[in-house]
């Protein structure tokens, strides 16, 4: 798919090069759009949650799209506020509940965002999924009952181990069967174990693709911006059983290898620092977040959110597996170490943790996993408050004087003070 | 020979305060004014710390902003953090401090440093304000006082009545409702003092404590906040009657190292 792996003929200007980002954002859009266009033809669409295995709608040839990717997207557009306010005001919804899940509550009621910044087609049936989301359940039970739709739900269980064990691959296996029945009623579908393998075997390739392309990251120079992952990593959440997903994640490392190349970098000063950065990004703050960061130097080198949408393994029970060993179920000791592996590969010198408001269970051991990373490492570890879509609960100068804070101490570090 | 003169401007967010700096680094002359970035505040500090010295702002060598109106503060050369302004301007106030304590006005902040004061690492509160200097501003209101006041109702307490840290708001209606049953005002503002010394302990504890700890910022003065902190984390707590222009010291220390770097 790059255009550097294809020589220009002879006498031909060669083809400029199209950005991965360009690439990965127009298959982000095409999701949306093959939704519509299938609602528009009378089939019944879904709204699926992101650690929902996507394999099951792929496999029974279901067009869903994800209120999670819509959310962060209308934030990023600066249009979360007003739908925020109507979940609150109009629907009776604390303020203390995820702003994904208020503004997707709101959308279900007003089916439009405040200046179109990311409508989607309202759903006939929404699949929803745990994985240490706890809002989710009520979440989704809310939708099915504003919208009179059914609902299917799979509950992904935290692992207190280190390792996933039988009990929960066993657990998983009866939730995934059971839905699959429960969509073949829904949608009149049927199931079919030979396109299931296929999508399988697409999903897993996508993954792969997807974790390699990430692991470009960590180059030294880094050939990306580390906070690109961010939106690359939409396709890696909603369309990663496609053979679309696959080749636009083969692009994307074609790029890096293009660039490791040639010493180039969609990270355009020179990097000074290189950070792991915990937690999902702020939305609707993203040049006030990136800004600094870019402006001073410091790449995101290591990332912990974006990799996590994806999942490797041979097998059903491998899938099983892969479902609930995912970043958010692992164990604190397990998750401290994969981190501490991020910050190694990636020649991190810092790191910076975003507390989020709206996701208490992902960010609520994270103050103990700084203290852990930072005591093993010796690397500063600094938190900042915030939120992934409500931009009520953000401060840009407390972001601001930590972030230089963190500069300062890794620039004295490298000094050797 | 003409003095060659440094300044340090701390525009923080209820207070502004200013250094100027002798060729030796040491404190020439101070101004503070009670307001803070994005006012008038940062420039009375600084014509309050130049007509001390009777000099102009042409005679400042070098200038460093630090505080949350660093970036927007005209006339600097420079700006630093005030996480590095505090622990350059401790290291030399108080030498041989490893912990500083910062309470300002809407931060509190517990800084690491090394030997040589350079920062280590550091813990800030999170983005509520309970805890801080406004915190107290808040409480010394219900009572009509100033918050130096607070620290000499706390010598009269006989216990500590217990106050919430979790929300400057939520404690605002506890205190007033514990004056509504006409329970002892010592003991109600020892209890607002054992509040912010939890949530500054907790700081502590997540940063380390590694002796001397110095304790800096306006709210350093209140020996009644400061002395319950000392007991609370079981260490000896160190301040100075210039502990509010701490960070701006810091600053213009700053500012004389870029100079003597240039």
């Amino acid at each position: 798919m790059s255009e550097e792996k294809t020589p220009a003929a002879a006498g031909q200007t060669p083809p400029k090069h199209v950005p991965a980002v360009l690439v990965l954002g127009q298959l982000a859009e095409k999701m949306y759009q093959d939704a519509y266009e299938a609602k528009e033809r009378g089939e019944k669409i879904g709204w699926c949650s992101s650690n929902f295995p996507p394999e099951i709608a792929e496999t029974l040839g279901l067009h869903v799209v994800y209120p999670e990717s819509q959310a962060a997207a209308i934030s990023a557009k600066g249009g979360s506020l007003p739908l925020l306010e109507y979940a609150e005001g109009e629907l009776g919804f604390s303020n203390d509940l995820c702003a994904y899940a208020r503004i997707n509550l709101a959308y279900a009621n007003v089916a439009a965002c405040p200046n179109g910044e990311r409508d989607m087609p309202l759903p006939d049936f929404v699949l929803g999924a745990t994985s240490i989301c706890e809002t989710m359940m009520p979440w989704y039970e809310d939708l099915a009952y504003f919208l009179d739709i059914p609902m299917v739900f799979i509950d992904i269980p935290f692992n207190d181990g280190y390792d996933v064990d039988e009990k929960r691959i066993t657990y998983l296996k009866g939730q995934f069967e059971h839905a699959v029945k429960q969509l073949e009623e829904i949608t009149g579908k049927t199931w079919d174990e030979d396109r299931f393998q296929e999508v399988c075997d697409v999903s897993v390739a996508s993954s792969k693709a997807w974790l390699e392309a990430t692991s470009y990251v960590q180059y030294d120079p880094s050939p990306m911006n580390g906070f690109d992952l961010f939106n690359h990593m939409a396709v890696a959440t909603t369309a990663r059983p496609k053979k679309e997903a696959l080749a636009a994640f083969n692009y994307l490392i074609d790029e890096c290898k293009t660039f490791v190349k040639i010493n180039k970098s969609t990270f355009k000063p020179d990097e000074k620092h290189r950070i792991l950065y915990e937690g999902i990004a702020v939305w609707p703050y993203l040049k006030a977040t990136a800004g600094p960061l870019i402006m001073q130097g410091v790449n995101v080198t290591g990332c912990v959110y974006c990799p996590a949408f994806s999942g490797v393994y041979d097998d059903m029970d491998g899938l099983m597996k892969a479902m609930t060993d995912v970043p958010n179920c692992q164990n604190l000791e397990r998750a401290t170490e994969a981190r501490k592996k991020l910050c190694k590969d990636g020649k991190c010198e810092g790191a910076l943790v975003h507390i989020n408001r709206s996701c208490k269970m992902w960010s609520g051991f994270m103050p103990e996993m700084g203290r852990r990373i930072a005591r093993d490492l010796d690397i500063p570890v600094v938190l900042f408050d915030g939120d992934q879509s409500d931009p009520r609960n953000f401060s840009e100068a407390q972001y601001q004087t930590r972030l230089q804070g963190l500069i300062e101490v890794m620039d004295n570090n490298k000094k050797g003070e | 020979m003409t003095e060659t003169w440094c300044m340090g401007v701390d525009a923080g967010s209820t207070a502004s305060k200013c250094v100027v700096v002798d060729a030796n680094g040491d404190i020439a002359a101070t101004g503070l004014y009670g307001a803070g970035a994005g006012t008038v505040g940062p420039q009375r500090a600084v014509e309050s710390a130049l007509s001390a010295l009777g000099i102009a702002t042409d005679d400042i060598a070098c200038m460093c902003a630090t505080g949350y109106g660093r970036h927007v503060l005209e006339g600097s050369d420079m700006q630093v953090s005030e996480l590095s302004c505090h622990a350059k301007g401790a290291a030399k106030l108080f030498p041989g401090a490893r912990t500083i304590v910062d309470i300002g006005g809407q931060d509190a902040k517990v800084l690491c440093v090394g030997e040589n004061g350079a920062l280590e690492n550091f813990v800030m509160n999170d983005k509520c304000a309970a805890g801080t200097g406004r915190f107290l501003d808040v409480m010394a209101s219900i009572f009509e006082c100033t918050v130096s006041d607070l620290s000499a109702y706390d010598a009269q307490a006989n216990e500590v009545l217990p106050i919430s840290s979790t929300c400057t708001v939520f404690a605002e209606s506890e205190v007033i409702s514990k004056l509504a049953q006409g329970l002892p005002i010592p003991d109600i503002v020892a209890g607002i003092h054992a509040s912010v010394v939890e949530r500054t302990y907790g700081l502590m504890r997540r940063a380390g404590i590694r002796p001397l700890v110095a304790m800096t910022g306006g709210v350093a003065l209140n020996k009644g906040l400061r002395n319950r902190l000392a007991e609370r984390a079981g260490h000896q707590i160190v301040t100075s009657p210039l502990a509010q222009f701490n960070g701006a010291f810091g600053a213009a220390l700053y500012a004389r190292e870029n100079l003597v770097r240039a």
